[in-house]
């Protein structure tokens, strides 16, 4: 698998506080890689450095090299409009905007200029039924997203993130607030992007990361400890924290 | 020793019972001296202001040589300024509190802000009225006339607008924000179409606790919008909109009362500002709860 | 509608590699039997080399059930099943080293035939009964039905007696001609290995109340 995403000594910090530190850590595409670790760790951090949502927080400073599709996101010269719009983020909590179903979807295509209603109609059927959402709200577009249960939220805001069609899809602790059963809708759902697209995630479910990820990066006081194929490190992890954090011994 | 710990605990607590029974007895007396002063002036004013609305009242301007009085051209006024300084102060607010809460990096700058607009709406009215009528009136040259009278009222509501936009800003989730600017949207474009609209409650209950500001406003008034109690042609010239003086209905109260003893006229005037009052009041709380529901 | 589509059709697979290892386990047997019978050495030749294919199957499956330990979590009735699995596996790779075993043999079995010798007929009818038990022992297993299990368990007194049988029988062949020892012998570890593949058989349909109710040989396991 080609890599998408890499990050090569990746230093970031938060005023005086360093909160990543020399990262390294190929992200190959069209599968799922997970970041696990314990709170604070930085596999957060990480991962909203990859779309530069880290932008918002007042005293942050990145160094090093943060590539997608072999360009430094944090040079000059890259649009973060069109950055953020190759990569999707699905966030913690399900944050639908308060607005119809169909205008949550097209709120992203309305940004980068689609107008056409022909246009935006098909954009939304094939992004809910790409968050396979679709068949639960086709009779009800036009009604408030606040009115979905919280899985099915979640699925919007992934319909939402896929309705400007990007490469990569972010999901930060995406399925932490949802029952089991809306949890697995969305490991199922994931298991179906990554067919299309590259998604990694970051979860304190490391049962989670086990059942869906291709590869596992272990993250421990902004630090990436160990990275590899997902049986491997759920088998036999190289490093001791590894091993120690994945079964619960500490974190 | 046990023993007497125990007496003891038992004689404070039927102390602290009288002390309860006594406190309570207290406030229930407060709250009841509150209401039935409240009841009074309501009913004080409508039993002597509401038999004298007459339609006549309501509906002509004062005349001399017939003898009568009439409150349409204060009504009027009223009208124009509430519309003109709403022009004025809603986009100057909501442009200031987008900008304090979304753009300002600076904290302190904030905090100072803030806390001088907190001290603006405490200040007396009076001395916006004082500072209006050097400014706008003299300074200006527009001398007492309505357009003066509005934009002193601007500076006196602009505080109420920032404040109530800013609190409903800030209650906008900050996960709408990360969501907007998540799918590649700019800043303006996330505020336009995200944050205003989920905070548009907050900015119409503003609007309409300025118009109650507006309506019930006197002090600022009567130096800056004058006494005129003829009916102003607003449409005639543009000399006419802005330089025409007139006395809202407050500032009308004021004159009847002191300077007519048209006591009857006064409390008529009186009962309408109160209806006024509670009717915007009313739209406020109901307007605030209906987009709320959204 | 499962919420876990993924999941499901990975124990799903899981079931059909263990039915057909289950199958090829019976089939080498079938074969092994076959090559016995007409003392047939290249096919026996074939047995043999079929046994690596057999113990593929046995890798494979186990890393199915670890992948699945490991990924999936299972719980309850798949918990029970991964684990049987893990199980089961073992007794059929054990059949499998049994038929190969026995077509190892085949060739020193030499001048041997069926007409001529019965214990070699009767050793080859308690290998078809051998045989009928796996596949009665794979069937319950595959539909977790617990009353065929026990019949099978049952039917195995039927391969034992015939052991015990054929046994005797040889004993008498050695005492009465001396100089066949050689193939008596060999028989002999013939009729033990089909013994052993009924062992097994038994062995699998006991797992069978195990995926069924938790319990093994009537104790919970848990």
């Amino acid at each position: 698998m080609p890599t998408i995403i890499e990050a090569k000594n990746l230093d970031l910090w938060y005023g005086q506080k360093q909160a990543l530190k020399k990262i390294n850590l190929e992200i190959p595409e069209r599968q799922i890689t997970a970041l696990i670790g314990p709170s604070g760790c930085g596999k957060s951090t990480f991962l909203r450095t990859i779309d530069r949502m880290n932008d918002l927080v007042p005293g942050v400073r990145v160094e090093g090299q943060m590539l997608y599709a072999g360009e430094d996101v944090y040079s000059p010269s890259v649009d973060v409009t069109w950055l953020r719009r190759k990569i999707g983020m699905v966030f913690q909590k399900a944050n639908p905007f308060p607005m119809s179903i169909y205008d949550n979807i097209a709120y992203g295509p309305r940004i980068h200029g689609t107008r056409k209603k022909s246009e935006l109609d098909e954009i939304v059927e094939k992004s809910l039924r790409g968050a396979a959402l679709w068949d639960e709200v086709k009779d009800r577009l036009k009604k408030s997203a606040m009115g979905l249960s919280g899985g099915q939220q979640q699925r919007l805001c992934i319909a939402r993130a896929l309705a400007v069609q990007p490469d990569v899809l972010l999901m930060d602790e995406s399925t932490s607030a949802l029952d089991p059963g809306s949890t697995m809708r969305i490991e199922e759902l994931m298991r179906e992007l990554k067919k299309d697209y590259t998604v990694v995630i970051v979860t304190h479910n490391m049962q989670q990361a086990a059942r869906i990820s291709d590869r596992t990066a272990f993250f421990l006081l902004g630090e990436m400890v160990e990275v590899g194929p997902t049986d491997k490190i759920f088998s036999t992890p190289e490093d001791k924290r590894t091993e120690d954090y994945i079964s619960g011994r500490f974190g | 020793m046990d023993h007497n710990e125990h007496k003891e605990t038992r004689a404070l607590s039927s102390s602290r019972r009288a002390y309860d029974l006594i406190l309570r007895g207290l406030l229930y007396f407060c709250a009841a001296v509150t209401c039935l002063l409240l009841v009074f002036v309501i009913g004080y004013i409508f039993v002597r202001g509401l038999p004298h609305i007459t339609w006549e009242l309501l509906s002509t301007s004062p005349s001399y040589i017939k003898d009568t009085i009439g409150i349409l051209p204060n009504i009027v006024n009223t009208v124009y300024l509430v519309v003109v300084t709403l022009i004025i102060t809603l986009p100057l607010g909501v442009g200031a509190a987008v900008y304090l809460t979304e753009y300002a990096q600076n904290k302190k700058l904030v905090a100072a802000i803030e806390f001088a607009t907190e001290t603006l709406t405490g200040i007396p009215s009076i001395i916006f009225g004082l500072v209006g009528m050097l400014f706008f009136c003299q300074l200006l040259g527009l001398q007492a006339s309505l357009l003066a009278g509005s934009l002193t009222l601007v500076i006196v509501t602009i505080p109420t607008i920032i404040r109530t936009t800013q609190e409903s800003l800030k209650t906008v989730p900050q996960s709408y924000r990360e969501a907007a600017l998540a799918l590649g949207s700019g800043k303006w474009y996330m505020i336009r179409t995200v944050i205003l609209p989920s905070s548009i409650d907050g900015i119409v209950t503003g609007c309409i606790l300025a118009i109650g500001r507006i309506v019930g406003e006197s002090a600022a008034l009567l130096f800056t919008a004058g006494m005129g109690m003829s009916m102003n042609n607003f449409f005639g010239s543009v000399d006419n909109f802005v330089h025409s003086s007139g006395a809202s209905l407050t500032v009308a109260l004021y004159v009847y009362a002191r300077e007519r003893a048209e006591f009857d006229v006064a409390f008529a005037i009186a009962a309408i500002l109160m209806i006024l009052t509670l009717v915007i009041n009313l739209a406020a709380s109901l307007v605030g709860r209906k987009l709320k529901k959204h | 509608m499962s919420n876990r589509k993924y999941y499901d059709s990975e124990l799903e697979a899981l079931n059909t590699a263990l039915i057909e290892m289950g199958q090829a386990a019976a089939d080498a047997v079938e074969n092994a039997l076959q090559a016995l019978c007409a003392v047939d050495t290249a096919a026996a030749a074939e047995v043999v080399k079929g046994d690596t294919r057999i113990n593929h199957m046995e890798r494979d499956i186990e890393h199915r059930c670890m992948t699945l330990l490991l990924r999936q979590q299972p719980v309850a009735s798949d918990l029970r099943q991964v684990t049987a699995a893990l199980k089961v596996i073992t007794d059929l790779e054990r059949i499998g080293d049994h038929a190969a075993d026995i077509a190892e043999i085949v060739p020193h079995l030499g001048r041997m035939n069926q007409s001529s010798e019965p214990a070699l007929n009767e050793a080859v009818q308690m290998g078809r009964n051998a045989h009928q038990m796996i596949l009665n022992a794979l069937d319950a297993f595959v539909r977790q039905d617990e009353a065929a299990a026990r019949e099978v368990i049952a039917s195995d007194d039927v391969v034992d007696d015939a052991f015990d049988a054929i046994k005797r029988m040889l004993g008498q062949k050695l005492a009465h001609d001396p100089d066949e020892v050689d193939s008596v012998m060999d028989l002999l570890i013939v009729i033990k290995y089909l013994e052993r593949i009924a062992d097994h058989s038994v062995n699998l349909a006991e797992w069978v109340q195990f995926v069924r109710t938790g319990k093994y040989k009537n104790e919970d396991i848990f």
